[in-house]
């Protein structure tokens, strides 16, 4: 089939929105991983070094947070990932509302844009991702390319809410039952039912910050009667459900791919789906107020938020529990996809404890915006989301293109890269320790992290080299790769009994029909069990 | 009878007052973080043991080899779910219960302390005592005697930290908070700006100065005797 660029404007095909997210994912995290190589640069030495304008080095980390969260983990996962799997896990044509899809693609397309504008408009917004007031409505900055961002990508998610739910409710296959789905399916679902209710606040929230700059109003002024405290409880009554919406598509991926390698049943397939997927679902409105702890809210607020928030690790452990589990009397081959599935175990692990201290109310008076922060967040959302969209990437590769990727480039590439987010981040949280301030341009009250800091710069350098060789091993692998089978991997799963890549309409004239006693995850020498893992 | 025991009575109040062991925030937290580090540093190991050799034992050793661990059966699965689940509770009540007796320092101003107010501005930190004497980015504290911060900013929303007294609080406009840390030896410690307030955010900094008790008392009362004498010559002239 010949490339037609219109063929690919215009397309309906879920492959192929998917493979369009995927695109625009990438050019996010490309973009975003460039302003994170100039703010090491800048911080590999205390004084002024890439440039004397701090305002340059605030909104690279705006670009570098806005992006890699709204502009490459949640389209990655939500776009792509559930765009890509979800019809051929359920076995469907497609999802419920085609043109729906091809909208919601194009919407975020319009949103990378808007972000995109960051490097050409004059004064760039340099907010930072979470656009705390009065400061975003003070600044000379263009908060409103940040409001029309969040917009867009928004709306964009919801419609594909609307689509993912629908489509897993009527369109599974004949006889598909719901302790038959895929646990990544069960986590899309429950990503996209956040994403429905909490949106909209967050839509709320960017709309009145841009309401009060542009058009004079005093929501957070409190000059005019109006409180600085609102927008953050409304940003965050979004945005740390939003971590949960990262965090479950990226766990749910990961259990495909670790069950897929270790050609072993989901331990405790029901309590990792109604414990752990349902718990992390009724858990994550509640925890918010967490992110104001130090500011100056009453005690009883502090008290319960503390409680929810320890109670998230009871619905993950679970969820860990049933990773580590699957690998139990598993056959584990260390192909490229499961090094990423596996290591996501080893940073999610390494991120989850270290939220732990974050939760508590007065071990977080201390660590409280200080480099911790970002060294656990890198671990336990950044390196372990990233790891595990790296991974199903890898996973979908001969699915996808038809062709294998080279296993040994996999393998350098992989092995780059966990060495080097572990030479960042882990430092990163020590210069936290030190007192070490986020957000910081120049750090010269703290000559104590100086070594730290030129440290995580050249770790950074690793990280970098590891992405190149990533993106050569795909280019690699498109271009020159061997055919790919239809199952490369053995999977029993029904995405890989269709040919790859598989035609438009996925399934032959007829769908597959599913028997009761059929399961993604029936693996073992014995005929699968009735009812499933 | 009566008069030998009232006077003991009576300066029963003082003697418990001085006995009152102050809870300092600071060392709490560090005794916090080290229970913490141990805490995690047992689940972090089991999981990461059982990771490591899960990965060893079970490795593929031929390509046609199938996993097989066997059906859970319905009283393991519920096992398996509501005993672990029971265990991570137990250890965030747990948890959650230390926290919350720290935080009760945090919270908790000894009554005898020294009350200091500050504003906070885009990018400085302005201090008054309660003789209005002002300073701006340095603080002076005698050392041993609590220190009380009540603080507001005037534009956008800003955090007073002191890292080596493991405090921290936001300042906003419209809104009054407090903190307070307890300087015990004279030193001098850095207070920088944690929460983002624009370009010159990482260099809204200043220091807190603890002096010894005798040499603030002379600096307070020197500074406090210029402010009326400034005062006296604008109202005079």
């Amino acid at each position: 089939m010949a490339f037609s660029l219109k063929e690919w404007i215009f397309t309906t095909d879920h492959k192929r929105i998917g493979v369009l997210y995927l695109i625009g994912a990438l050019a996010a995290f490309a973009v975003a991983g460039i302003m994170a190589m100039l703010m090491r640069i800048e911080l590999h030495s205390p004084g002024p070094d890439l440039t004397a304008n701090p305002n340059d080095y605030n909104v690279w980390l705006y670009f570098h947070g806005a992006a890699m969260i709204l502009g490459f983990q949640i389209p990655a996962l939500l776009g792509y990932l559930a765009n890509y799997c979800v019809p051929l896990m359920i076995g469907a044509r497609d999802v419920a509302f085609p043109r729906l899809n091809a909208f919601s693609v194009w919407l975020f397309f319009g949103g990378i844009v808007m972000a995109l504008a960051t490097f050409v408009v004059p004064d760039p917004p340099d907010i930072m991702w979470t656009g705390y007031p009065p400061y975003s409505i003070k600044t000379a900055g263009n908060t409103a390319f940040y409001t029309f961002t969040v917009l867009l990508i928004g709306f964009s998610s919801i419609l594909g809410g609307v689509n993912f739910l629908t489509t897993v409710v009527y369109l599974r296959a004949p006889g598909m039952g719901w302790n038959q789905l895929n646990i990544f399916v069960w986590s899309i679902v429950a990503a996209f039912v956040i994403q429905l209710i909490f949106v909209p606040v967050l839509g709320v929230a960017v709309t009145m910050l841009s309401f009060d700059k542009y058009l004079g109003t005093h929501f957070f002024n409190p000059a005019n009667g109006g409180d600085v405290l609102i927008y953050q409880n409304l940003f965050w009554f979004y945005s740390h459900p939003a971590v949960y919406v990262i965090l479950l598509p990226f766990l749910g991926i990961t259990f495909d791919i670790i069950a897929t390698f270790a050609r072993n049943r989901v331990f405790n397939y029901k309590a990792a789906v109604y414990g752990g997927i349902g718990g992390v679902l009724l858990l994550s409105g509640e925890v918010w107020a967490h992110h104001l702890y130090v500011a100056g809210i009453p005690d009883w607020l502090r008290l319960g938020s503390m409680v929810s928030t320890l109670l998230i690790s009871v619905p993950v452990g679970l969820l860990m529990i049933s990773l580590l589990g699957t690998l139990y009397r598993g056959s584990i081959s260390f192909r490229t996809p499961m090094l990423y599935a596996l290591a996501v175990n080893f940073t999610f692990l390494i991120g989850g404890l270290t939220g732990i201290p974050l939760a508590m109310v007065s071990l977080n008076a201390n660590l409280s915006d200080t480099y911790f922060i970002p060294g656990h967040f890198h671990y336990v959302m950044a390196v372990s989301g990233t790891f595990a969209i790296f991974g199903a990437i890898y996973y979908l590769f001969p699915k996808m293109t038809g062709r294998m990727y080279s296993e040994v480039l996999g393998w350098i590439g992989f092995i780059l890269t966990f060495a080097g987010i572990n030479l960042v981040f882990f430092p990163m949280m020590i210069a936290g320790l030190y007192g070490m301030p986020r957000r910081y341009f120049d750090f010269e009250q703290f000559p104590e992290v100086a070594g730290l800091q030129l440290f995580m710069s050249l770790g950074s350098v690793v990280i970098l080299a590891g992405a190149i060789v990533i993106l050569w091993s795909w280019i690699h692998g498109l271009l020159k790769g061997e055919k790919a089978p239809a199952n490369p991997w053995g999977s029993r799963s029904l995405e890989w009994t269709t040919p790859s890549p598989p035609p438009p309409g996925n399934f032959g004239p007829k769908l597959p029909v599913i028997t009761p006693d059929w399961h993604p995850y029936a693996y073992g020498r014995a005929r699968p069990a009735p009812g499933g893992a | 009878m009566r008069r030998l025991l009232a006077a003991p009575l009576a300066a029963w109040p003082a003697l418990a007052a001085a006995a009152q062991p102050i809870n300092d925030p600071a060392r709490g937290w560090d005794q916090l973080w080290r229970d913490y580090l141990v805490d995690v540093g047992v689940i972090f190991a089991v999981f990461a043991l059982l990771g490591l050799y899960f990965m060893l034992r079970y490795r593929r050793r031929h390509p046609d080899e199938q996993g097989d661990a066997p059906q859970l059966t319905r009283m393991a699965a519920v096992g398996w779910a509501v005993i672990p689940a029971f265990v991570f509770m137990a250890d965030d009540f747990y948890l959650a219960a230390r926290a919350w007796q720290v935080w009760n320092w945090y919270r908790t101003v000894p009554a005898e302390r020294l009350e200091v107010k500050l504003d906070a501005a885009m990018w400085r930190w302005d201090f008054t005592y309660p003789n209005g004497v002002q300073v701006t980015n340095e603080l002076r504290v005698p050392a041993g005697k609590p220190v009380m911060l009540r603080m507001t900013a005037i534009d956008v929303v800003h955090s007073f930290y002191l890292p080596d007294f493991r405090v921290k609080e936001d300042s906003m406009p419209g809104r009054v908070t407090y903190l307070w840390f307890y300087p015990r030896e004279p030193a001098e410690h850095v207070a920088t700006c944690a929460e983002f307030c624009g370009m010159m955010h990482s260099k809204m900094t200043g220091k807190v100065i603890v002096m010894r008790p005798d040499e603030f008392a002379a600096w307070y009362e020197g500074e406090g005797k210029k402010l009326a004498e400034e005062q006296s010559k604008k109202t005079g002239g």
